[in-house]
């Protein structure tokens, strides 16, 4: 929304000037919800980092020196959340967990973005019936419930193999397929928008190709909002991710650690009243989603003057403002209410 | 899901005024939308089943190995898969078109029977679902709306957040935890115990939801029984919708208080009370209607998970159990109900949503 995001956005991953700006911007409890979610996001990617170095053991080692380790012990010295019922411990595997979850998450935002845009900027450019195919294709893909895709395709794509690689590449293929329309709709949407901006008009007269005008005009104008959907949709890809792993469709707990197998594993052990296997891969995943959720969240508010917390001096005045922007919006904002917290 | 269609032919405050030719112009929206379906599942049958085929015939994929291979070779032509495939896909739409889905590999059952069987199990769990959703998202929307940026509001937002960010499977399994294995009031799994499934069973023409079986055989211990049971389930999977309808009826709520009718309303001595459940309260659901249509996508995704779960024996927990068969007509026929269940869904939702609003129309 604001220079400042805009000349940033180049930076924003090295330096993470917008996020600081947006902290400079936020006040009180949104702040406080910001904080919040950069300190757990920040907690995810240290234990990333460090899992080989903080993890008491491998994710996939069933013994040490002194012998196998027991299987389904409740949390001790030795095993300080207990051990599974195949006799993996339970700290070392929620550790290593985030590195899996991580990768995923990269390959598939990466390969959805590269897509997304491409399609949409060409789609949205050009017009004509390719518009047309791509819009119906994607929006029929975009209605349909989205786990159910990730697993008809983790099917399609691993064919059973369930080796490190194999099963990371199956699981971001299958998120791929689900986010691509989503980003698709976004830059087919803003491009259509820029199109008709007297800059780039200026640029058709003078002759300048249509490579040209798409990479150097539309493109930059029209990828504002992708640091946003990015952590939006990281989100929802653990989530994906944990939801095709708890069916079964996932890793292999050999290949690597995956929270969501860990919690199908888990859900047999809760009748019985074991609750160390299930809580804690549970919680890990909780908290993750739930510090990229508060990042996305309150960026996306303090972008929207309407939902932006008011400082209290000004309180009456600036809710004048925020009606006077109300107006104009109103339409779009019925008609494209959060579709990014819709699907999970 | 307005967003379907393409929106820049609407001119929404151009239309707005003259609602006089509403009537037929509703009339032609809703054809032209209904045919808008068929596209959609179009799209997705199509989608599904190469993607099915990518890996093998059906027979290979459910039996290879399992039987000497002159037998599979001829089972695979008495079935016809070793014909060229775009012979197989045009059968298959033309199958479709008729109603006949096939027949499933592994428990040779014929595909609709097993989807009407299923499909009022998980029609069983949406409903709850979404009863526990609306119940609990809207007042609560209602509720942080009003209590903008003060602590009621943060922590029901907080709440919201948490809602969205627990997949149904760990909400799951701590609903598990707390009331069936450590208070012990509610059953672990399942959808009703063998002796109530027993005495149900005894009804002519059950409907295959299981309360409204009970209901109707009067037996009170049953009822109780399908409930208890339902329960968990229910909130397991409303929860997860809850949350999106709490942070949306926010939104809007808020975005319809800062209106200047609303504002009208204040100086004229309405209470706040008032302003938020009768003045800005019905315009904010407009939007919320609309994303009912996601959200029943949504319900589907996770009534996948929410019926592993709780072994709640719909389509969703059969859908994996034939994935792991590796039983793709039956696969394919789930899939594409449910294709069909979401275009439809989507359908209805805009059709309502221009029944209440008229600039939505064409």
């Amino acid at each position: 929304m604001s220079t400042a995001t805009i000349s940033g956005r180049k930076k924003s991953f090295l330096s993470g000037l917008p996020v600081i700006s947006h902290v400079n911007k936020s006040v009180g409890l949104q702040r406080g919800m910001l904080i919040t979610g950069l300190v757990l996001t920040g907690l995810f990617l240290l234990s990333t980092v460090l899992a080989p170095f903080i993890a008491p053991y491998g994710y996939s080692q069933l013994s040490d020196a002194s012998g196998s380790f027991p299987t389904q012990e409740a949390p001790s010295s030795k095993h300080l959340l207990g051990t599974t019922v195949g006799g993996y411990d339970v700290l070392s595997r929620v550790l290593w967990g985030s590195q899996t979850a991580v990768t995923v998450i990269v390959v598939a935002v990466a390969m959805s973005i590269f897509l997304g845009v491409a399609l949409g900027l060409l789609s949205g450019y050009f017009g004509g019936w390719l518009d047309r195919v791509l819009v119906v294709i994607a929006d029929a893909i975009y209605a349909f419930p989205s786990l159910l895709l990730a697993i008809v395709m983790s099917i399609v794509i691993s064919r059973g193999q369930s080796s490190f690689w194999g099963g990371i590449l199956a699981c971001a293929f299958s998120i791929t397929v689900v986010f691509v329309p989503q980003y698709f709709r976004v830059i087919r949407a803003e491009t259509i928008r820029l199109k008709a901006e007297p800059f780039v008009e200026s640029a058709m007269v003078l002759g300048a190709s249509s490579f040209r005008i798409i990479t150097r005009h539309i493109f930059k104008n029209a990828t504002r909002t992708l640091p946003l959907m990015f952590t939006l949709n990281a989100s929802e890809a653990i989530l994906t991710l944990a939801g095709l792993g708890f069916l079964g469709f996932g890793i292999e707990p050999s290949s690597a650690a995956e929270w969501g197998f860990d919690l199908n594993k888990a859900m047999a052990d809760a009748s019985s009243g074991i609750w160390w296997t299930g809580v804690f891969p549970g919680i890990a995943i909780v908290l993750t989603v739930l510090g990229l959720t508060l990042v996305g969240e309150s960026i996306n508010d303090l972008n929207d003057p309407r939902l932006r917390g008011r400082k209290r001096a000004g309180g009456k005045a600036s809710r004048s403002k925020a009606t006077a922007g109300t107006d104009g919006k109103n339409t779009g904002a019925t008609t494209t209410p959060e579709p990014e917290a819709g699907k999970a | 899901m307005t967003t379907l269609i393409e929106v820049p032919d609407v001119e929404p405050d151009a239309v707005a005024p003259k609602s006089k030719s509403a009537g037929g112009g509703l009339g032609r929206y809703i054809v032209v939308r209904f045919f808008l379906i068929i596209p959609t599942i179009f799209i997705l049958v199509t989608l599904v089943f190469f993607l099915m085929r990518v890996i093998g015939d059906p027979i290979t994929a459910a039996q290879g190995g399992r039987l000497p291979p002159d037998v599979l070779a001829q089972r695979i032509h008495d079935a016809g898969y070793d014909r060229p495939i775009i012979v197989q896909y045009f059968e298959y739409l033309g199958q479709l078109v008729t109603g006949n889905f096939g027949t499933t590999i592994t428990d040779r059952r014929p595909v609709v029977e097993m989807l009407s069987t299923f499909g009022a199990a998980t029609l069983e769990l949406s409903i709850n679902a979404l009863i526990v959703a609306l119940a609990v998202g809207i007042p609560l929307g209602m509720i942080a709306a009003q209590r903008r940026d003060r602590a009621t509001d943060a922590f029901l937002r907080c709440f919201a957040i948490l809602c969205y960010a627990t997949p149904v499977f760990f909400s799951g399994l701590l609903l598990k935890l707390t009331f069936s294995v450590w208070l012990g009031w509610l059953p672990v799994a399942g959808r009703v115990s063998t002796r109530t499934e027993l005495a149900m069973g005894q009804l002519a023409a059950p409907t295959g939801i299981y309360w409204l079986d009970a209901l109707r055989s009067g037996n009170f211990n049953a009822l109780g029984d399908v409930v208890s049971h339902a329960v968990l389930p229910a909130v397991a999977l409303g929860l997860l919708t809850a949350g999106v309808f709490l942070r949306l009826v926010r939104t809007n709520v808020i975005g319809t208080l800062g209106k200047d009718y609303v504002e009208a309303g204040r100086s004229r001595g309405v209470s706040e009370f008032r302003l938020v459940t009768k003045h800005a309260y019905k315009p904010a659901l407009i939007p919320i209607i609309t994303v009912m249509g996601l959200q029943i996508a949504l319900m589907l995704g996770g009534a996948v998970l929410t019926e592993t779960t709780f072994e709640w024996k719909g389509l969703g927990y059969q859908l994996v159990q034939y994935l792991n068969a590796r039983d793709f007509v039956a696969v394919q026929g789930i899939v594409v109900l449910l294709a069909v269940i979401v275009a439809f869904t989507n359908f209805v939702v805009d059709v309502v949503a221009a029944l209440i609003d008229p600039r939505v129309r064409y």
